[in-house]
């Protein structure tokens, strides 16, 4: 499956598919099947040869702590009593949603510094990111972080190098349990109904698909066993929206745009005032090490 | 496993009690998923805490930590009560119906028969009535008083779903609600599958939780069937082959055993091993005994090896009691065993009360450690602080590293908890001066040998004479191993029926244990794993996926023992006339000759149906022990004895608190910690984001589960002013650590015999080697106590207390 371009951040034509339609993708999280194993976590990490820092616990099952600009999904665990009284410990595996209508892309100033394929994932294409942290604000899910090291975005690539090749994501094909799989966006719905017959049977009366509307829908999809309350899952949001303040961002900006250059150059600036000068520690450099060998590969 | 991994997926009801698959085996769990999936399968999950796999499942029941055989007693009742029961089954394929010798009783906590001076039981009455025919005497109505049914039923009656709210803390609501889930299986179309592990052997009555459950598994008729069965869920790639191979210190491969101090001969080893069948007709395939231990013998010493000297059977150790790892240490402990080879193990972390283990450890003149990574074993002596607060200049063991392969790095076979041998190939080189086990041990053999060779000694012979038929003698390389493991014919063998044709040609592999024999013809290492090199090659290496009726089977996916059997006692799985239970439960049938189907028949292929042989074959009854006879040391039943630190009594039998013959040292007694002191139930586990104490070594690992945590409940949580990610201390009678708080609504409050019991989950990662944060290991609190029959520690039910602390980071 090639990747054609659909849409590209802050470039006014947008860019057609030259292959022809392409079919949508989808990754499906049934969250009924997820036993919180962190597989698919490590599996990020590796695929993508990152390395989260070890740090502490602080009370939770969750570690890190928060998406970071290594950890680009993360188990989020919430133990939750139903109404029938029985506690349920609902373990949510986050990341990217990779929605139809990318808030990040529509709030990006830079020029295809966020792209959208034709099958529906969302890539940032770092040689583009200008650091300036408006993909953040334009997400719905609070999904992109920017790096302490190189200070660009990042997040999950629905492993679109894999995709490309004909391979699901990283974290589908090490999910022990079938909890993630990977398929055709209309495959992956259909394989979501039989989930959701199954889990009213069971009593889940509430059982349903997440595929938010407010974004277009997702190509990230969840089986939740109560479609109905998406917050006790880690706070999923329960109706995402882009929020209109991107709408108004881009007014602002498209002119801007046109000399991306000099945006570069007032980011650093606003950077340097926000946040200081960079500097540069050791684990900086081990990131640095490791950016150079997966540049290298 | 009495069954398969693949096989779970075809359960109607999945039980996880004393385990935590999809925590400890996640891999293995997505058959718990699939048969969710695709076979509307019940998941039932009872732990002390609402687990990860609590998190999948359509009931889940707390239990206080230790109380399973009360819990599984009263779902024996209920089943009994409610005439739950595979009735042609139970009366069929179980000793249901055999009558128990007059003398057998049961009052107050004890069987008949108990020393309280020895802690033993005199356990003669345990046996069944025979006849005058030599044959058990039975009773088809299973109405006799002393028929195993009646007694059984008369020993449960105690065991009522009140009882088990008050033994247990488990809701009665909730106890009965599982109870009619299990019951459902008793239709003899349907099975449970029961998923258990270190959580129902580790504990001073270990072997009885899971015959408990075993009892259950017969009286349901799901022994044998497909989706059903008793399965150990084994917790390491290779530790099912760690058994098979007899790595134990009182067997020998195949599950033999090892001779005792009172069998000075091998006629007299023989005759309680050889089991005459005790009922007409019955397979009682331990007669075959003879012709395993001599082909044993033959492989390891060859030509050495004759009838004249008894197939060398002078030559193998005889025991005088059982060297466990607790009895191990307790003898460096006491300076009796001052050198040791520690061979993928770490024991520092892992063996009960660390501070015993530490000071056995340096009482040692040397310790050898061979491991692919720096264990805190092979560290024993270096000061770590906190973490290991030794004084480094007054221990003088010398200690050696050898350091080892990782699986990854060798070539070889793994068995894996269903009994599937898989070859697997080396992935990486070892890196720098590393070494394979097998090379390891070879030279050591040959420096061993050499020495004997020059300087003599008391007793040489087995060294000099061990068969070490090797390519390179330094390197033996795991294919020579395996083929050897597997069997060789020695002597052509002449066929029986036809003069002119020879039934075993001398020097080919032995192509299955059936043509094993006692004469010194042939040899085979493990007779189990006979079969897995055939003359048609590497069984092991196999890897056809296909599944005939999709049944879960893959017979051709490497290879299963015994004989490629995928699923035991399968003759279980069909009726008294060899047709199967239902449709869906198809594994094998009678098809007016002979036994086909899906599974290789774990039966006599041309036994009739209507000749009434058992389908317990390895039994002498034919027949499954619902009552075990004198098998087990602490009772033919389970009965329910409370952990050796309990917060309560037992309400079941004031007097008989603890199982009255599990194995304490002197001086451990001293040290169990009483509920006045200690009032909260402890116990111990894994996480999925690590493996044992291996991959906290492994940054990735250690970076999604980086810090020693502690598990408690709110209330508890309240009541000591602890909140979550705050520092805490558990302590012990014998020792206490720091670990952070994780405040959870999982570690529920019970209440037990009227008394408010909390709960403290201590998982056991961490230490101070490695890439996470260094941690205590929870062995710093554990006690020093063994199950009676296989000196298991109870690791998973003790006493301690909590309090916050402050820690200046």
């Amino acid at each position: 499956m090639a990747l054609d371009l659909m849409r590209r951040s802050a470039s006014s034509t947008p860019a057609g598919s030259l292959s022809g339609p392409t079919t949508e993708v989808a990754k499906l999280i049934d969250i009924s099947k997820c036993i919180g194993c962190k597989a698919c976590q490590a599996a990020c990490l590796e695929w993508n040869d990152l390395r989260e820092e070890v740090g502490v616990n602080t009370g939770v099952y969750d570690n890190p702590h928060d998406l970071t600009e290594n950890s680009w999904t993360l188990m989020r665990y919430s133990e939750v009593v139903a109404d029938n009284g029985n506690l349920e410990w609902l373990i949510r595996k986050d990341g990217c949603m990779h929605c139809a209508d990318p808030g990040c892309l529509k709030a990006c100033p830079s020029p295809g510094a966020i792209v959208q394929y034709t099958n529906g994932i969302v890539d940032f294409v770092k040689e583009n990111c200008i650091g300036c942290g408006y993909c953040v604000k334009g997400c719905p899910f609070n999904i992109p972080r920017i790096s302490k090291a190189d200070h660009k975005a990042y997040k999950c690539t629905l492993c679109s190098d894999r995709v490309n090749v004909g391979q699901g994501p990283a974290c589908a094909k090490a999910c022990p349990t079938q909890a993630i799989t990977f398929g055709t966006k209309a495959a992956m719905i259909a394989q979501a109904q039989t989930r959701i017959t199954d889990l009213k049977e069971r009593g889940y009366k509430n059982a349903g698909l997440y595929d938010p509307p407010g974004v277009g829908g997702t190509h990230v999809m969840y089986v939740l066993q109560h479609a109905d309350r998406p917050q006790i899952f880690a706070g999923l949001a329960k109706d995402p929206t882009i929020s209109p303040l991107v709408d108004l961002w881009k007014g602002m900006l498209k002119p801007i745009a046109m000399v991306g250059i000099g945006l570069t150059a007032l980011a650093g600036v606003f950077h340097y005032m926000t946040k200081g000068p960079n500097r540069v520690d050791a684990h900086d450099e081990e990131a640095a090490a490791r950016e150079m060998r997966r540049k290298a590969s | 496993m009495t069954n398969l991994w693949m096989d779970i997926k075809n359960a109607d009801v999945i039980t996880i009690m004393g385990g935590n698959a999809a925590e400890a085996h996640p891999c293995g769990f997505k058959w718990v998923t699939e048969a969710k999936a695709h076979n509307k399968a019940k998941l039932i999950v009872v732990d002390p805490r609402f687990t990860r796999s609590a998190a999948l499942a359509d009931i889940f029941c707390p239990i206080r930590a230790g109380t399973d055989i009360a819990f599984l007693g009263g779902v024996i009742k209920y089943l009994l009560d409610n005439n739950k029961l595979q009735h042609e089954y139970v009366k069929a394929f179980t000793n249901a119906s055999y009558i128990v010798k007059d003398g057998y009783g049961f009052e107050d906590g004890l069987f008949t028969g108990y020393n309280a001076e020895q802690r033993d039981y005199n356990r003669s009455s345990w046996d069944y009535e025979m006849g005058d025919d030599g044959f058990v005497k039975l009773d088809e109505s299973m109405q006799h008083p002393r028929s195993v049914f009646q007694l059984m039923k008369k020993h449960y009656e105690r065991y009522t779903p009140e009882m088990v709210e008050r033994v247990c803390g488990s809701p009665k609501d909730k106890f009965l609600q599982i109870c009619e889930v299990i019951a459902t299986t008793s239709a003899p179309d349907k099975a449970m599958t029961s998923m258990y592990a270190l959580g129902w052997t580790q504990h001073s009555k270990g072997s009885q939780n899971i015959r408990a459950m075993a009892v259950i598994q017969l009286l349901l008729g799901n022994i044998g069937m497909r989706g059903g069965g008793m399965n150990a869920l084994r917790g390491h790639s290779n530790i099912q082959g760690l058994t098979d191979i007899g790595l134990m210190s009182n067997l020998i491969p195949g599950y033999l055993t090892l001779a005792n101090e009172r069998e000075p001969n091998y006629a007299e080893y023989m005759k309680t091993r050889q089991f005459k069948p005790m009922r007409p007709g019955q397979t009682s395939f331990w007669q075959n005994y003879g012709k395993f231990f001599v082909s044993f013998t033959k492989s390891m010493w060859g030509a050495a090896a004759t009838k004249d000297n008894d197939f060398c059977y002078d030559w193998l150790p005889k025991l005088d009691v059982t060297y466990d790892v607790l009895r191990a240490f307790e003898l460096m402990h006491q300076g009796r065993i001052n050198g040791y080879f520690c061979q993928g193990f770490n024991p520092l972390m892992s063996f009960p009360n660390r501070k015993k283990i530490a000071g056995a450890l340096a009482k040692l003149k040397y310790l050898v450690v061979i491991d692919p990574l720096q264990t805190e074993t092979a560290r024993f002596w270096e000061n770590h602080g906190e973490h290991n607060d030794v004084n480094s200049a007054s221990i003088q063991t010398e200690v050696f590293e050898l350091p080892t392969t990782c699986f990854a790095e060798d070539e070889g076979s793994l068995t894996n908890s269903g009994r599937w041998l898989q070859w697997h190939w080396a992935g990486a080189d070892a890196p720098w001066e590393t070494k394979g086990d097998i090379d390891i041990m070879a030279e050591l053999h040959l420096r061993l040998k050499a020495l004997y060779q020059k300087e003599g000694g008391v007793f040489p012979d087995p060294i000099l004479n061990l068969v070490w038929p090797y390519k390179d003698p330094k390197k033996p390389h795991p294919e020579e191993i395996a083929k050897e493991v597997n069997g060789y014919v020695l002597e052509d063998v002449p066929d029986p029926n036809d003069a002119t044709k020879k039934l075993l040609t001398a020097g080919q592999q032995m192509p299955g244990f059936a043509l094993l024999r006692d004469d010194g013809k042939t040899a085979c290492g493990c007779w189990i794993y006979s079969g897995s090199w055939t003359p048609a090659g590497n069984q092991m290496a196999r890897r056809d996926t296909a599944d005939p009726e999709n049944a879960g089977l893959a017979p051709r996916w490497a290879w299963s023992w015994p004989a490629n059997r995928r699923i035991l006692y399968n003759r279980a799985s069909a009726d008294l006339n060899g047709k199967p239970w239902g449709p869906s439960k198809k594994l094998i049938e009678w098809n007016g000759t002979t036994w086909t189907g899906l599974d290789v028949p774990d039966y006599g292929p041309a036994n009739k149906p209507e000749a009434g042989v058992g389908p317990f074959i390895m039994n002498p009854e034919g027949t499954a022990r619902l009552f075990t006879r004198g098998m087990m040391r602490d009772g033919p039943f389970p009965e329910h004895y409370e952990p050796f630190e309990t917060p309560v009594g037992n309400p079941m039998h004031q007097k008989v608190v603890s199982n009255p013959v599990a194995r304490v040292f002197r001086g451990d007694m001293e040290v169990f910690g009483t509920a006045k002191d200690f009032p909260y139930v402890a116990t111990t586990y894994r996480l999925t984001e690590h493996f044992h104490f291996w991959s906290k070594h492994v940054q990735v690992n250690a970076s999604l589960q980086p810090e020693l945590f502690v598990e408690l409940g709110e209330d508890l949580a309240k009541e000591k002013g602890i909140r979550n990610g705050d520092w805490m201390k558990v302590s012990s009678n014998r020792g206490s650590i720091k670990a952070k708080a994780v405040v959870t609504k999982r570690m529920m409050t019970l209440k037990c015999d009227g008394k408010v019991v909390h709960q403290v989950g201590i998982p056991i990662h961490w230490g101070f080697t490695g890439a996470t944060k260094k941690g205590y290991g929870a062995n710093m609190l554990t006690p020093y106590v063994g199950d009676a029959n296989i000196e298991t520690p109870e690791y998973k039910a003790f006493l301690v207390d909590v309090e916050k602390i402050n820690v200046v980071s």
